[in-house]
């Protein structure tokens, strides 16, 4: 048997169904008698609803059905719930103002859904959709962070004085203020972290569908985590209990973090498939996704570091608006806190850190987790800050990184901000960079590219993150109104193949391979016949979905678990079977063997007579090889590194071209390295699409100029370098994998790295920060307005 | 997309018939641009006349001029070694216009027909000063172009072929905007027998112009030079989210300096 256990980089065993167009999406999936629906959306950024006439949509050819948020309300839908609560300064909960699944009264950003036409066809839905007449009165928007929070204001949620959601801190004030006032040199900056639309490759979609003979609905979604959907839906908005709700998530087509959320869709097709008694679908088209998917980032901060004399970090300090749209989407409070404001250590020692949120309404889509979710945000604003302290003091780049690293030894490390980071080691990623990076070798480059009129630029960004968010516990006490543990169920067939159900989900990340190795591994059975089953709440016991690079660290451990509990059982059996002492009995390489004889069973051995109990311990034993595992972790997971960016810029157009990208992180123990490669050259894709392309605009109105691929710029193979992928491991200490988590670390780390290096292409022209994305424009602009200050000047 | 009627006639003459007696007919050609128009409901034909069966494609080459038949895709442009023998600057335009997929589907009369500001083969023909055959006559390239989105072409009329003279040398020079990767600025260079014609695309509100001032000095002494003092003004020019006039005007500058220094 090839070696297909932990560390082989065995192919991708989803990738042929993919490849050959036999996955199996939620728009593939048609239901007998199924109609459609079509959301008649606001074009409006911000207007009360005066009247909505649905007569002729009503009467329009192949419409079963117009229903608009009365319709809902009276029918006792609830509004879509916000999964964490965050408190202000004072104590006092944040604003939580209502999320109508269907507007009611007024309209709170364009694409905000007005009414739903269902109709035999989709066609003939969109047509009956224009039929809707609707009488609004437009207000004025509060468009961007800085119009809202600006005195008078429009008002996002009437009662929601100044917009602001929540006015949160982290630190102690007092102690860090009198920290700055000591210091000997203040360095500050003000940032942005543009606003970004996720677009997964698949479109959200949703089919609801309703049994008559036995009352169950079953919900077909695009989801990274069917049993929270069940669960908000359920419990929440259309008082299904979870015994009567079937969520099925199936192939997902890249989800990104913004699948995670409950949304609208959702429940207007499961709730219209109950009152019309037909199943009923809906697929985003992609100017939808563009108004209605949940976006990501968009934060202004500002940010200080006070520092000693010789470049020792003393104080952080940070002030920043972070953007929540019009309405809060499922898990939008905890991004810019809990996920953003306790990474602010980074991989520094800095000793005292005090951060402050105040998290905004606008009239813009809700904002939520996207890939690296508050990390990135953290990552930019400390490595660009600290990149600005080198350029303040006159100190090396690289050397005030060392310096203020936390030493390899100093592990368990509690940073100020409520985390222990229980392993890593930065200097040795740094070096792993650097070397991989020819960083010595960079003046060189540099001045072969003045020759050719090239300004030529390296950046560095040395980072930490945290992943599978837990414990529940902890968690719970932070806001969080749900457990954030895994769940797996591990079948051992008679005949010994097995089939793992997994309440993790995979959407492109490659889990029905990376964690049948661990039945590989652990259970010693042929890759081919290990099957991983995900997705289904009829199917999985439970599970939290995936999310937060969490799925191997929290899901893969409750695996190991589970597994655990299929050999002591498997040993019991064994040793009924070989007449052995229980305790006699060793488990390796798929066989039972009795210590220090030849006698040997394996697993099928033991499984056959699981199922098969003729010889049996059947008074002490159960039959079966079937075995569940619930398990919650004793912290996150805290992956980290380097990444270097070399980049030219093209001084007539501002062109930039980013010509080397190395990344060396700690992900913990690798499983797959290919799939931990391409997991980080794609997070790199989307950093580095963040940092030079991607940008969601809105005018001052409201209206999203950015709406489609003809305007919001994703990254383009031939936009990316060559990027190089190598790993330096320290263990997680507290799971029994060693695993921390790869999802995220490529786009966390990244874009920081490439501003860094424009920064430094541009030094000569004075520049000390840009903002993201760092179009031509932007960087034509600098080299125009800023004669360059040549170094003998 | 609306419910229309659709037809693929087979001859020309009844192309031009179905086009002229209806108003709100459509010609379809390679539909890389009217496809995704009636995707997103913005106009509503009674009729979609198919043109993929009148045979109007091609590229023949006589003498120093080139025929392109107008539903020849960019793809085929791209790829035809007698105009890249000719006209080498006009199969490399070709070849940068959208994605592959596009440039198998769309073709050079769908596209000057359309006349999008930031289309990259008005340039071409404006500057090769070519000329639009259609069923009916032909039109100087300096007629044809109207404004944005807006041509000589009469209702019914169609493009059946478009003739270039091949020039000395040429060049065009694309800034693509990055999402669209349709052209920011684009500029097309080609001298002829004692003058030089200079199309600029992308960058003005009225589409497609020629730059007079540049075309002028080039004509006098044809290097990069010859312009390096020639500001475009910003007054008339577009301004986006990607590139505002100022922008586009410096770019002008860039784009025509390095056409002229990349002619061929
Ligand atoms: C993703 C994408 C990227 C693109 N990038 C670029 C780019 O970089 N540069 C660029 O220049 N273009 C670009 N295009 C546009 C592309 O070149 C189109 O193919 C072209 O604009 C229209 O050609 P078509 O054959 O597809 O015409 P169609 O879409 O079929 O028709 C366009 C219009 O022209 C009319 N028409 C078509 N043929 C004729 C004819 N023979 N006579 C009279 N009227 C006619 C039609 O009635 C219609 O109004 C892009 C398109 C897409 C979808």
């Amino acid at each position: 048997m090839p070696f297909e256990g932990i560390g082989a980089s065995v192919r991708r065993k989803e990738d042929a169904r993919f490849l050959s167009g036999r996955g199996n999406y939620t728009d593939d999936i048609n239901r007998p008698g199924q109609l459609h629906a079509f959301i008649r959306r606001s074009d409006r950024p911000h207007a009360r609803i005066n009247s909505i006439d649905t007569t002729a949509a009503a009467k329009a050819p192949g419409v079963v059905a117009v229903y608009t948020g009365a319709d809902m309300a009276a029918d006792n839908v609830g509004g879509l719930p916000c999964g964490w609560q965050i408190h202000n300064k004072d104590g006092s909960p944040m604003a939580e103002p209502p999320h109508p699944v269907i507007a009611v009264g007024k309209v709170r950003h364009v694409g905000d859904p007005v009414a739903v036409v269902i109709a035999d066809t989709k066609q003939a839905a969109k047509d009956a959709a224009e039929l809707i007449v609707i009488d609004y009165q437009d207000l004025p928007a509060a468009a961007s962070l800085r119009d809202a929070v600006a005195s008078g204001a429009a008002l996002v949620h009437d009662d929601v004085p100044g917009n602001i959601c929540y006015d949160w801190h982290i630190g102690d004030k007092a102690m860090i203020d009198a920290a700055f006032a000591g210091a000997a040199k203040v360095v500050k900056l003000d940032l942005t972290n543009n606003r970004l639309i996720p677009n997964a490759m698949e479109p959200r979609a949703a089919v609801g569908e309703f049994d008559g003979h036995s009352g169950d609905y079953t919900l077909y979604t695009t989801s990274q985590n069917p049993h929270v959907i069940r669960l908000l839906m359920g419990a929440f908005v259309l008082h299904i209990p979870e015994n009567k709700l079937r969520v099925v998530a199936p192939d997902v087509g890249g989800g990104f973090g913004s699948k995670i959320y409950h949304y609208a869709e959702e429940a207007i097709v499961t709730w219209a498939a109950g009152k019309l008694r037909r199943p009923v679908k809906w697929t985003a088209e992609r100017n939808e996704s563009f108004m209605s998917d949940a976006h990501g980032r968009d934060h202004d901060s500002t940010a200080e570091m006070a520092l000693d004399a010789n470049g020792n970090f003393l104080a952080l300090r940070i002030s920043t608006l972070a953007n929540m749209g019009g309405y809060l989407s499922t898990f939008a409070p905890c991004i810019p806190t809990y996920l953003y404001a306790t990474l602010l250590a980074g991989v520094y020692k800095t000793p005292l850190i005090y951060c402050e949120v105040k998290a905004v309404f606008t009239n813009t889509v809700p904002v939520d987790a996207y890939r690296g979710a508050g990390r990135p945000e953290a990552t930019f604003l400390l490595e660009r800050l600290v990149d600005a302290c080198a350029h303040d003091t006159g100190m090396d780049r690289v050397a005030i990184r060392r310096q203020n690293f936390i030493a390899a030894d100093a592990f368990p490390y509690q940073t100020p901000v409520a985390l222990q980071y229980d392993s890593g080691n930065y200097q040795a990623t740094l070096d792993g960079c650097l070397k991989a990076a020819d960083y010595a070798g960079f003046e060189g480059r540099r001045a072969a590219a003045a020759a050719r009129g090239k300004l030529r630029g390296i950046g560095v960004s040395t980072y930490i993150e945290a992943c599978g968010i837990a414990p529940s516990a902890v968690v719970g006490s932070l806001g969080a109104r749900a457990g954030l543990y895994e769940v797996a169920n591990i079948k051992v067939h008679p005949t010994g193949s097995v089939t793992v159900y997994t309440g993790t989900h995979s959407h492109g990340q490659g889990h029905e391979t990376t964690l049948a190795q661990l039945v590989c591994e652990q259970l010693g059975v042929p890759i081919e016949q290990v099957d991983v089953v995900h997705g289904d709440t009829a199917k999985i016991p439970f599970g939290m979905g995936t999310y937060g690079s969490r799925s191997l660290a929290v899901g893969g451990t409750a695996m190991v678990k589970a597994m655990d509990k299929i050999i002591a059982k498997g040993k019991k059996i064994a040793a009924h079977l070989m007449e052995a002492s229980v305790d006699d009995i060793e488990f390796k390489d798929n066989k039972f063997t009795v210590a220090g004889t030849d006698k040997v069973k394996s697993l099928t051995d033991i499984s056959l007579a699981a199922y098969v109990p003729h010889n049996y311990p059947i008074d002490e034993l159960e039959p079966g090889l079937d075995e569940t595992a619930f398990y919650d972790p004793k912290n996150f997971t805290f992956p980290g590194g380097c990444h270097i960016a070399e980049v030219e810029i093209d001084r007539d157009t501002g062109i930039v071209e980013v010509v080397n990208f190395v990344a060396v992180d700690d992900v913990g123990r690798v499983i797959n390295p290919m799939i931990v490669e391409g997991q980080v050259q794609g997070g790199v894709a989307q950093g580095i699409g963040q940092a030079l392309l991607e940008h969601a605009v809105y005018d001052s109105s409201g209206q999203l100029l950015s709406g489609s691929m003809m305007d919001y710029t994703m990254p383009r193979a031939d936009d990316l370098p060559n990027i190089t992928v190598a790993t330096e491991t320290t263990l997680c200490t507290h799971n029994p994998l060693g695993v921390k988590g790869c999802g995220e670390v490529g786009a966390i780390g990244s874009p920081p790295a490439i501003i860094n290096a424009l920064v430094d292409a541009l030094k000569a022209y004075g520049v000390r920060h840009i903002e993201m994305p760092a179009t031509p424009q932007k960087l034509w602009s600098i080299i125009q307005g800023g004669a360059p200050r040549m170094a003998a000047e | 997309m609306y419910d229309f009627a659709y037809q693929k006639p087979s001859s020309l003459a009844d192309a031009v018939k179905a086009l002229s007696a209806d108003p709100e007919a459509k010609a379809l050609a390679g539909g890389m641009t009217l496809i995704p128009v009636l995707k997103q409901r913005l106009n509503k034909p009674t009729v979609v006349v198919d043109l993929a069966k009148l045979g109007l494609v091609g590229v023949s080459v006589s003498g120093n001029t080139v025929t392109i038949s107008g539903m020849t895709t960019h793809g085929a442009v791209a790829g035809d070694a007698g105009l890249k023998g000719k006209i080498p600057s006009l199969t490399e335009l070709a070849s940068h216009i959208g994605d592959e997929a596009v440039r198998h589907r769309g073709t050079i009369g769908g596209s000057l027909a359309n006349n999008d500001p930031a289309a990259d083969y008005p340039a071409a023909a404006l500057a090769l000063g070519a000329t639009i055959k259609t069923d009916r006559r032909s039109i100087k390239a300096d007629d044809f172009f109207q404004g944005m989105f807006a041509t000589a072409l009469e209702q019914g009329e169609l493009i059946t072929a478009v003739e270039f003279p091949a020039p000395e040398k040429g060049a065009y020079e694309k800034f693509r905007n990055p999402a669209s990767r349709y052209a920011i600025v684009g500029v097309y260079v080609a001298k002829t027998a004692g003058r030089v014609r200079v199309a600029v695309t992308g960058a003005g509100q009225n589409g497609v112009f020629r730059h007079t001032a540049m075309e002028q000095a080039l004509s006098a002494n044809f290097a990069p030079d010859a312009i390096a003092g020639i500001a475009t003004p910003p007054d008339g020019m577009n301004s986006d989210i990607h590139a505002s006039a100022e922008y586009r005007a410096h770019l002008v500058g860039v784009m025509a300096k390095r056409a002229v220094a990349r002619a061929y």
